[in-house]
């Protein structure tokens, strides 16, 4: 029991916590403008290539921050401009954008370094090694990136101009058209945003690891957007939400290191269930934003 | 006097719909002036492009004197023009003082100055003595209230032209009359107002000039001084229409249909429902719905051949009323006995156990829940009889073809084809297609919301004729209604409903239309009322 209440336990967590928090929270501002973004999945991967591909390139890690971004934001403007400008199916252009994510990732992994598993060891904001643990940490400046985001986007979203005209696009964008607002414009930011967010997941994700491996995502767009609904669409919630998955992960990860001698297969199934059973639970009781998926 | 808004040559066409047809309007600074014409006639378009809301095909709009740059909702309140819309322009999770200040939003330090969105809230209500909670969400208000925000709205972003479009649809009777008066303090005070409506009574109260719209194109412009309601209502319809609700209502002056039951059952109305066997006794029905109280102590009786009306605000309980009787809405409390000497708890059955057992509904929404849009109106007539078409593995089309042909001839709907997709029928065909679908069940009880909202006045006269046949006919009828004049006209007894209770019960002759209308609002029961509270 010991091992839960750990300093290592609780440094593991908020590691796996970062790229869920990001995802989610950029998943908030597309969907309180909204638009349904399912594609946080492939932001998350196309930031994680982006960030190893000018990482590769320019051997330092901001430009492969900056390349991370711009990943994100390369399936976020495909989501905005078939969506918001377009008018299409949400669910079907953010499945499409996620698979495409994938191929692409794995095509270019194969031009780049020719592997069909990993990229080539890249740097990363750690790439000294002599700070560890909790130092590491929180002088990671993605971990800070993250935590100041946090911080804002509650303000950002409740207490400005453009969260307010954000949200009342999500609600009822008739009714921000006729007082001159341009739903169009505002969630198409909307969208760029949580291709900013998910993308800079990404970054983590890469980072973390030094490389990309093909398919490193691995499905935490979907639980970031549980953690969303089940946070009911704010940013705060949708973290608190992020830091219960993350610790289920955390858990599973423990007690496979303690040999409990329960199937490994069975404990990696642990962080999926809480989000199953959590989404259930709460999803009945948070309201979605009115004309979210809707066209106007 | 100067010129406040000027159209000219106004086109705009949806596909092969041409919603208004080379419009000129020209109103004056200062004046109340009516928009009407009946539904599809093309004033909510109109007045949408003047708002810079929809883009004029061809034509041109001036604001008091001056031209749209661009044909913008933001450049039309930047010349003075502001619209209250029919359905309300209103951010619900946002508050009072968030919908105020949207779009012209009071920052401070780059933050949103919600203190002195609060501040011009106040400020704005005091001094049209319009008074709203500044703090409490929209989501929370009634929908006069709502109303009162959108007006507010317009008038704290400086509209010196403001735009109305069927303002008076949700309102109760008192709360019209206060609009009403509103509107002409806002001419006193040098602002113009342009009102939607198709209540002439409102137009003859209220405005100075009126303009005539039918099907898209300009079809008069009157001086209210010197018009009458039946001139308007010619102009509206292109043919004489007798006025609805202004006449006297002698069973025996009715369009009978049913002959051979018509004549035993004309000397009811009027009559209490103890005179007839009751088809339907409602004793304590109470609904809770997201966690309010929505129905509560709901008792009466109504008896065969007895049309029973409902009359309240809208979102006083009426459509729950419905939907529980109809079977659409779970969990109900009390009982709710049906027949006559084959009792049965309606609550306890299931939709189709209600539709055999003789229970037929005419939803309040026609177009969601009356018919499926997509379907032929053959198909749409099928619904919930199948099995009269053929057996279970296949419908036959000549069966399906005859019963729809034989309902398109009685209930005259037109276009007079079984093939055309529901959505394309007008308001009132569309109803007489409801309604034919279900009466021709052979109920022996009908639930009838708004029988006629969006139904244009020619149609009303016949579904209201189809209602008397039905009632004469022996069949007992809950009818739902948002038109006091409807109510008086057709019913044998009205309640009156506020905050899912009955608070009032009227029958036909003694009918109050003030008395109603207080008690619409909430005002507590009098002796004067009779039975109130329904049945012991």
């Amino acid at each position: 029991m010991s091992a839960f209440l750990s300093g290592v336990f609780l440094l593991q967590l908020l590691r796996i916590a970062v790229p869920y928090v990001l995802a989610a929270l950029g998943g908030t501002f597309s969907e309180r403008g909204g638009v349904i973004n399912i594609a946080l999945e492939g932001m998350l991967l196309a930031g994680a290539f982006g960030y190893v591909l000018a990482a590769h390139a320019s051997g330092s890690a901001w430009v492969g921050l900056l390349g991370g971004v711009l990943g994100g934001e390369v399936v976020a403007i495909g989501l905005a401009a078939a969506v918001v400008r377009l008018r299409a199916d949400a669910i079907v252009v953010g499945v499409g954008l996620n698979l495409l994510a994938l191929a692409v990732t794995r095509f270019l992994l194969k031009l780049v370094w020719d592997s069909s598993s990993n990229s080539d060891r890249v740097p990363a904001f750690d790439a000294d090694n002599s700070a560890v643990g909790l130092v590491a940490l929180v002088t990671n400046p993605v971990f800070l990136l993250t935590v100041t985001l946090l911080a804002l986007s509650p303000v950002l979203l409740n207490r400005t101009r453009f969260g307010l005209r954000l949200r009342a696009c999500g609600e009822h964008p008739e009714a921000a058209t006729s007082v001159g607002i341009s739903v169009t414009t505002y969630r198409t930011a909307g969208v760029l945003l949580s291709g900013m967010f998910a993308g800079l997941g990404g970054v983590w994700l890469a980072a973390s690891q030094h490389q990309f491996t093909d398919g490193m995502s691995a499905g935490r767009g979907y639980i970031a957007l549980a953690a969303m609904i089940t946070g009911r669409w704010s940013p705060l919630g949708a973290a608190a939400a992020c830091l219960l998955f993350a610790t289920a992960e955390a858990v599973q990860m423990t007690l496979q290191g303690q040999g409990t001698g329960i199937p490994t297969q069975f404990l990696q199934m642990l962080p999926h269930v809480v989000t199953l059973v959590t989404l259930v639970g709460f999803i009945g009781r948070s309201r979605a934003p009115r004309a979210l998926g809707k066209a106007r | 006097m100067s010129v406040a808004v000027e159209l000219r040559g106004i086109c705009k066409a949806y596909g092969a719909l041409t919603a208004n047809r080379a419009v000129d309007l020209t109103v004056d600074v200062g004046t109340v002036h009516a928009i009407v014409g009946e539904n599809g006639a093309g004033k909510s378009t109109l007045m949408r492009i003047l708002a810079g809301v929809e883009v004029a095909d061809a034509g041109t709009v001036r604001i008091l004197g001056e031209s749209p740059a661009r044909p913008t909702a933001r450049e039309a309140i930047r010349l003075g023009l502001g619209m209250v819309h029919q359905h309300f322009m209103l951010v619900e999770p946002f508050t009072v003082a968030e919908n105020l200040v949207l779009g012209h939003e009071l920052l401070r330090a780059g933050l949103l100055d919600l203190a002195a969105a609060r501040k011009a809230v106040a400020d704005v209500s005091a001094a049209w003595g319009l008074e709203v909670p500044a703090d409490a969400r929209v989501e929370d208000l009634s929908v006069g209230e709502k109303q009162r925000v959108e007006i507010l709205r317009v008038l704290y972003q400086g509209a010196r032209v403001l735009v109305l479009d069927e303002p008076t649809a949700v309102l109760s009777p008192a709360e019209v009359t206060r609009l009403l008066a509103m509107l002409r303090r806002f001419a006193a005070s040098g602002r113009t107002v342009l009102i939607v409506t198709h209540k002439l009574d409102e137009v003859m109260a209220v405005a100075d000039r009126v303009t005539v719209l039918r099907r898209g194109e300009r079809v008069g412009d009157l001086v209210t001084m010197q018009t009458s309601p039946a001139e308007l209502a010619h102009l509206m319809v292109g043919r004489p229409v007798p006025m609805p609700g202004n006449r006297p209502d002698p069973p025996d002056a009715d369009p009978a249909i049913d002959e051979s039951i018509a004549g035993s059952a004309s000397g009811g109305s009027g009559a209490s429902a103890g005179a007839r066997p009751a088809i339907l006794t409602l004793d304590g029905l109470g609904l809770v719905a997201g966690g309010r109280s929505a129905l509560a102590g709901v008792s009466f009786k109504v008896g065969a051949g007895e049309i029973v009306g409902i009359a309240g605000v809208i979102g006083n309980g009426q459509s729950e009323l419905l939907d529980v009787l109809g079977g659409l809405r779970a969990g109900a409390t009390g009982t709710v006995q049906f027949g006559g000497s084959d009792r049965v708890n309606l609550l306890t059955l299931s939709v189709a156990e209600r539709i055999r057992a003789g229970v037929a509904h005419v939803p309040e929404d026609r177009a969601d829940r009356g018919l499926v849009a997509d379907f032929t109106v053959a198909e749409n007539l099928m619904l919930g009889k199948l099995r009269e078409f053929g057996p279970w593995y296949a419908l036959g089309r000549t069966a399906v073809r005859a019963h729809a042909d034989a309902v398109l001839e009685r209930f005259d709907v037109r276009p007079r084809d079984p093939e055309a997709q529901a959505s394309t029928l007008s308001g009132g065909n569309a109803q007489k297609v409801v309604l034919g679908r279900e009466i021709t069940r052979s109920p022996r009880l009908l639930l009838c919301g708004q029988p006629t909202r969006g139904v244009d006045i020619g149609a009303v006269e016949a579904i209201h004729a189809q209602l008397r046949a039905l009632r004469d006919a022996g069949v007992g009828i809950v009818l739902v209604s948002a038109e006091l004049t409807e109510l008086l006209a057709l019913c044998d007894r009205i309640l009156v409903m506020h905050r899912g209770r009955i608070t009032g019960e009227f029958l036909a002759g003694e009918a109050d239309l003030d008395r109603i209308g207080e008690l619409m609002l909430g005002a507590t029961a009098a002796p004067a009322a009779a039975g109130i509270g329904g049945p012991p």
